[in-house]
């Protein structure tokens, strides 16, 4: 038998001679991640990537058989009861998505509360924004690519909220729908923009977010920071934190793929225009918020206005979440600010509240 | 980090060790990794070999019948798929008929009908086959066209496996 040790270390030491393999694995073992009661929320980064990662291959085994244009419901009716294993790997592109906009939202409220947006980490809080933000577009434009009845309508809807605001239908229909309907040729530019725009523009922001997360290091909460260095705990990054983020994609693999295998996504039927929207029709869950925010301050401002003032709310307050870490600065003594909390809170209440109430108000 | 007492316990030079505990895992976590592997990796080839598995269903075709080609006029030739595969249809000019496959054997061109030579020729890299019996005459081909037996009838040319 050949001694693959030998074998592997004479490997190694060529690689490493020319790409210096061991500053990098130095670095790695220098890393060290902290430890303390809230360690469990530093894994929703790892598990966001987790499900990114699950949604290029599987978008790249979908895009082998799926054709956009005219035949695109002809296509995924194909894919999902033709191809072997089809319906499978749609079904877990369908659960990767939803699972990851979660992902990123817990992601982005532990961030939050950690107060891990504070100096020096205020670009890896943009960034982040960034990200889910062309996350919430991958998710509207991959929904309309079955051409069912379902997509067909959410994203009839979808398109025309912002065409209320003045002068913006116009363009809306020229730029995005390609026409007065959703039709073949948005299905079209929509593929395009979900498997080449988006994608090109969410990589190159993700390798950034990630080199960011190397160069600062994980945030301690407000709380550990108060706590002289010698009480803090901490485990060197690679090997032990690496192999618990691994156990923990496992899980998420794991927990995904029954999901995909016991709650197969459906299609409906073949988008048509001429025919009334389904009964209960409503937005994608991490849609729903806004959608009902529009609803309940149309109750109260009727008409365009209300719309309006909907979406001007909803831009305020996105515009504050955003610039949190200039105006919510560290303090001197570690103290946390008060005030930043309660916005986070109630930010967080909001979104949860008008989701619910955007359910029950489908009845 | 090596412990004394575990350097101890360890058997002298030339006896079988004992299945350790750190053996054991390393194995099961091996094996572990492959069922996962596979069962990521097995659905996948499926999906991607779905075509594949069509035309080699479509291949298990054993008669095909030409509507029409019958009217097909003396020295001339229609190509048509047989099994999913490209195939020809000749009339010559004393009333035979010959079907052949029309995949040169060189390295897989689809072959045509030369009028003038009263060959079947192909332009990839100029090989040659006899246009009633599929042979190899020249060029690189390796081996002949395989014959199919056409069977003329009214409205109709029914080809079949030779």
């Amino acid at each position: 038998m050949p001694d693959l040790k030998r074998i592997g270390g004479a490997v190694y030491g060529w690689l490493n001679e020319r790409l210096d393999l061991e500053a990098a694995l130095e670095h790695a073992r220098k890393k060290t991640v902290p430890v303390h009661k809230h360690t469990f929320w530093y894994y929703w980064g790892g598990i966001s990537l987790c499900l990114f990662l699950v949604q290029v291959v599987t978008g790249i085994l979908l895009m082998i058989y799926y054709r956009p244009g005219p035949e695109a419901y002809a296509s995924v009716r194909e894919i999902t009861y033709e191809m072997h294993f089809g319906w499978l790997i749609r079904s877990l592109h369908a659960w990767a998505a939803n699972l990851m906009v979660a992902a990123v939202f817990i992601h982005m409220f532990s961030v939050f509360f950690m107060k891990a947006y504070q100096k020096p980490r205020e670009f890896g809080w943009w960034t982040g924004l960034g990200l889910l933000g062309l996350c919430m577009v991958f998710g509207f434009s991959g929904y309309l690519l079955p051409m069912d009845e379902l997509s067909f309508f959410a994203t009839k809807v979808g398109l025309s909220i912002p065409g209320v605001i003045p002068g913006a239908e116009k363009v809306i229909a020229a730029v995005v729908r390609a026409g007065a309907e959703v039709n073949e040729f948005t299905v079209q530019r929509f593929f395009a923009l979900h498997v080449v725009v988006l994608p090109l523009l969410f990589i190159p922001l993700l390798a950034f977010h990630l080199f960011l997360v190397q160069k600062h290091g994980n945030a301690l909460p407000p709380a550990e920071r108060l706590k002289p260095a010698t009480e803090r705990r901490n485990i060197p990054f690679f090997p032990n934190f690496a192999l618990k983020d691994l156990a923990v994609w496992l899980i998420v693999v794991n927990i995904l793929a029954l999901l995909a295998a016991f709650f197969p996504w459906q299609l409906g039927p073949q988008a048509d225009v001429l025919k009334p929207a389904p009964i209960g029709i409503h937005p994608e869950w991490y849609f729903m918020s806004q959608f009902e925010l529009l609803k309940v301050i149309g109750r109260i401002l009727p008409g365009i206005s209300g719309e309006v003032a909907g979406i001007g709310l909803f831009t305020v307050g996105m515009v504050l979440w955003g610039l949190i870490p200039l105006y919510d600065v560290e303090t001197a003594g570690g103290r946390r600010a008060r005030r930043a909390t309660y916005f986070g809170l109630f930010m967080l209440l909001a979104l949860v509240a008008l989701t619910v109430i955007g359910y029950f108000d489908l009845k | 980090m090596n412990k004394p007492e575990q350097n101890a316990s360890r058997p002298p030079v030339g006896e079988v060790e004992p299945l350790t505990r750190r053996t054991f895992v390393k194995v099961g976590m091996v094996a572990a990794g492959a069922a996962y592997a596979t069962a990521l990796g097995y659905p996948i080839y499926r999906y991607l070999a779905t075509p594949a598995e069509r035309s080699a269903a479509l291949a298990a075709v054993k008669e095909l019948a030409l509507a029409d080609a019958d009217k097909l006029p003396r020295e001339s030739a229609l190509m048509f798929k047989f099994a999913g595969r490209p195939a020809i249809l000749l009339h010559h000019a004393d009333d035979t008929w010959t079907a052949l496959t029309a995949v040169c054997t060189h390295l897989g061109c689809t072959v045509q009908f030369d009028k003038e030579r009263k060959a079947i020729y192909c332009a990839c890299h100029g090989g040659v086959y006899d246009a009633k019996t599929g042979a190899n005459i020249s060029g690189p081909p390796p081996k002949p066209l395989a014959l199919f037996k056409a069977q003329v009838l009214t409205g109709k040319v029914v080809i079949s496996r030779a």
